[in-house]
């Protein structure tokens, strides 16, 4: 089995349920990493797994910055040294139109970093081996445990409706072949 | 789960479906309207780009450029769409920045200006070049003698600040859309359903991937503000850089990026009037937003007669021998009727519209709007042309009248930037759905909800009300 899921009408029912999981999963023989929750807008507030976020995303953009700003600042001189045109006695390598090429390519490089680092750490585009229930995009929110043990996939199921999973589905095998569990099988 | 919870979800599901269902309409559904209005702009825009292949085969000598103004309708309209595309990213990222609520219905409506305005700005460089063929050779890179574009060259530094600019306004208006594509490939059959699922990346809706849309987000806000401003800086000092009277002025930069602003805010207030109309999203695009965005205009309308009174004065004040044709030129001379029309769309006539309240109704603030981007077209060829045409020395004087050519490119650029806007609302969700959950919008049904939650004494789930800012 590769998952079992419950579809909540609400956050906080379906926090509920996450914690009920959680506190549960020694006796439901499941990771506390396999719990996995899905909204259609971001959930807010504690004990949905938002806070538990961290990204390296700002100081990688940060560091995407300097690259291209270095990057700016290597073309801008390289190209007026290498044929240097006459300036009247003025710097051949000029600080001011210099620093414009190096701002602009310190952007263009912080922003292409993030887009970057966005999808990787996203772990975007991902179109196969992925849980999700189309009925998330009509604002129910899915809690529920990947790769949970089949001998106790009864008693999650029970767990689910118990804290108000409107339906409980499983995904097993890699066809993603979906079935409702009905409360007590 | 208690009967009182139940009818509160109840109530709550049905409205958070009927947004959804508002907002994907324009997709799932098309009228005869959507196809009128394509044909037309289609058949405006087609005489567009039989101009501009004219002009390509023919030469620019089609066009109305000649010594000593070889600056003209297409310069004008690169700077005029490239102030338009301030709408977006800029005020989008300020909202944000700022979290103002009201901005979440906004926000996309105004990114898609911004890239469909630089997509449109940007061709004008190319149409200018008049041999458009060659426009890689703005791209730095050492041509077969090894010579490199001058990096001291303003003109490399638009070429440098746009192409940040548009990659960046990209990102911006796109990474929102990841999961409203996800919701429309959930809904989707057939081959609609493919392309929203190569789209929507397999977007899930986890807290890692909201949590890292939020961050990049954060991101792309702080960064987009000051690329947004230092792009019609650059624009500016294609001309300030220039030892031309009336350019060589260090005012240009702020008094092209509140310009910008300007005539962007005016551009997204008809668009959102023009949108609410068409898709009817009466309910979204509310009165306040009209009169939040109204007061905004008030503002920079304020801020750009400062700017041009305080650009006026200096020049009239130094009355410097080579100034001074030009200014008076436009003051009182051939450019005279052009300049006051301008003052009159960008500042007499607006001004009393946005400043009392009564009259700051939708109606009104598109009516303001449309006379300040009439007004900004002026402006901005009121700085290109007259300026050219009377440079340091009388014997180089000369005039400018625009040809049937540049005219027609005008136009069916126009048309173009219309229609890439039309096709855009037809395969996106105008409105950020799920930042609009997430927002403080409400729509008189959902307080209609929130007063059942209320008299229920149950609590209200703040997310899915969409009342946690």
């Amino acid at each position: 089995m590769d998952a079992i899921y419950g579809l909540f009408s609400s956050s906080d029912a379906a926090r509920h349920a996450l914690a009920a999981l959680r506190t549960g999963s020694p006796e439901l023989g499941i990771k506390k990493e396999s719990i996995i929750v899905i909204s259609s807008a971001p959930l807010e507030g504690e004990g949905l797994g938002w806070e538990e976020q961290r990204s390296r995303m700002p100081w990688l953009a940060v560091l995407g910055g300097l690259v291209g700003a270095t990057t700016g600042y290597a073309l801008a001189s390289f190209t007026q040294r290498a044929y240097p045109l006459p300036t009247g006695g003025m710097p051949i390598v000029a600080p001011w139109p210099t620093g414009i090429v190096m701002y602009e390519l310190m952007m263009l490089g912080a922003i292409l970093t993030t887009i970057v680092t966005f999808l990787i750490t996203a772990r975007l585009p991902r179109y196969r081996d992925r849980i999700y229930d189309p009925e998330v995009s009509y604002g129910k929110v899915l809690v529920g445990v990947a790769e949970a043990d089949r001998d106790l996939s009864a008693k999650v199921t029970q767990r689910l409706y118990e804290q108000g999973a409107e339906q409980v589905k499983e995904i097993t095998g890699h066809q993603e072949r979906l079935r409702e569990r009905q409360p007590g099988i | 789960m208690a009967p009182n919870s139940v009818t509160q979800t109840n109530v709550i599901d049905q409205e958070a479906e009927r947004i959804r269902e508002d907002l994907l309409r324009p997709l799932f559904r098309t009228s005869w309207r959507f196809y009128t209005v394509v044909g037309v702009l289609v058949a405006i825009g087609l005489p567009g780009l039989a101009a501009f292949i004219y002009q390509s085969y023919s030469g620019l000598g089609v066009a109305g450029l000649s010594n000593p103004v070889f600056w003209g309708f297409y310069i004008t309209n690169f700077v005029f769409w490239i102030g338009i595309s301030h709408a977006g990213t800029l005020i989008s990222a300020i909202l944000r920045l700022v979290n103002a609520g009201w901005r979440r219905p906004v926000t996309r409506c105004a990114e898609a200006i911004t890239v469909f305005a630089l997509v449109i700005g940007g061709q004008f460089p190319v149409i200018h070049l008049g041999r458009p063929w060659l426009f890689f050779w703005l791209i730095p890179y050492p041509s077969e003698r090894h010579i490199w574009p001058n990096f001291r060259s303003p003109l490399l530094w638009d070429f440098l600040a746009i192409s940040t600019y548009i990659t960046g306004s990209v990102t911006f208006l796109l990474l929102p859309i990841i999961p409203d594509w996800a919701t429309v490939r959930d809904r989707s059959t057939g081959l609609r359903k493919r392309i929203y699922t190569v789209l929507a990346l397999g977007w899930q809706g986890t807290p890692r991937e909201w949590h890292r849309l939020e961050t990049a987000m954060s991101i792309m806000t702080v960064a987009i503000i000051p690329v947004a401003v230092s792009v019609h800086s650059i624009v500016s000092w294609d001309f300030a850089m220039a030892l031309v009277p009336g350019w060589h002025s260090t005012v240009f930069g702020p008094y092209f990026v509140v310009g910008a602003i300007f005539s962007g805010i005016a551009a997204l207030i008809i668009a959102m009037a023009l949108l609410r109309k068409f898709l009817h999203l009466e309910e979204y695009l509310t009165p306040v937003h009209f009169n939040n965005l109204g007061k905004l205009l008030l503002l920079m309308s304020l801020l750009w007669f400062y700017f041009v009174f305080a650009e006026r004065l200096t020049v009239w004040y130094g009355n410097e021998t080579a100034e001074m044709p030009g200014f008076w030129s436009v003051q009182r001379g051939q450019f005279a009727g052009l300049f006051w029309t301008m003052v009159a769309c960008n500042f007499l006539i607006p001004f009393p519209i946005l400043a009392i309240k009564k009259l700051r109704t939708i109606t009104g603030t598109v009516i303001a709007s449309a006379t300040v981007v009439v007004g900004m077209w002026l402006e901005r060829f009121l700085i290109v042309v007259p300026s050219l045409e009377h440079k340091f020395l009388p014997y180089n004087w000369g005039s400018y009248r625009p040809t049937w050519v540049e005219i027609t490119i005008m136009v069916g650029t126009a048309a173009g930037m219309v229609l890439l806007y039309v096709l855009f609302a037809k395969f996106v969700p105008i409105i950020s759905m799920w930042e609009l959950r997430g927002g403080e919008h409400a729509t008189a049904a959902e307080v209609a909800a929130r007063g059942v939650v209320g008299r229920s004494g149950a609590v209200p789930d703040a997310t899915l009300l969409g009342t946690n800012g």
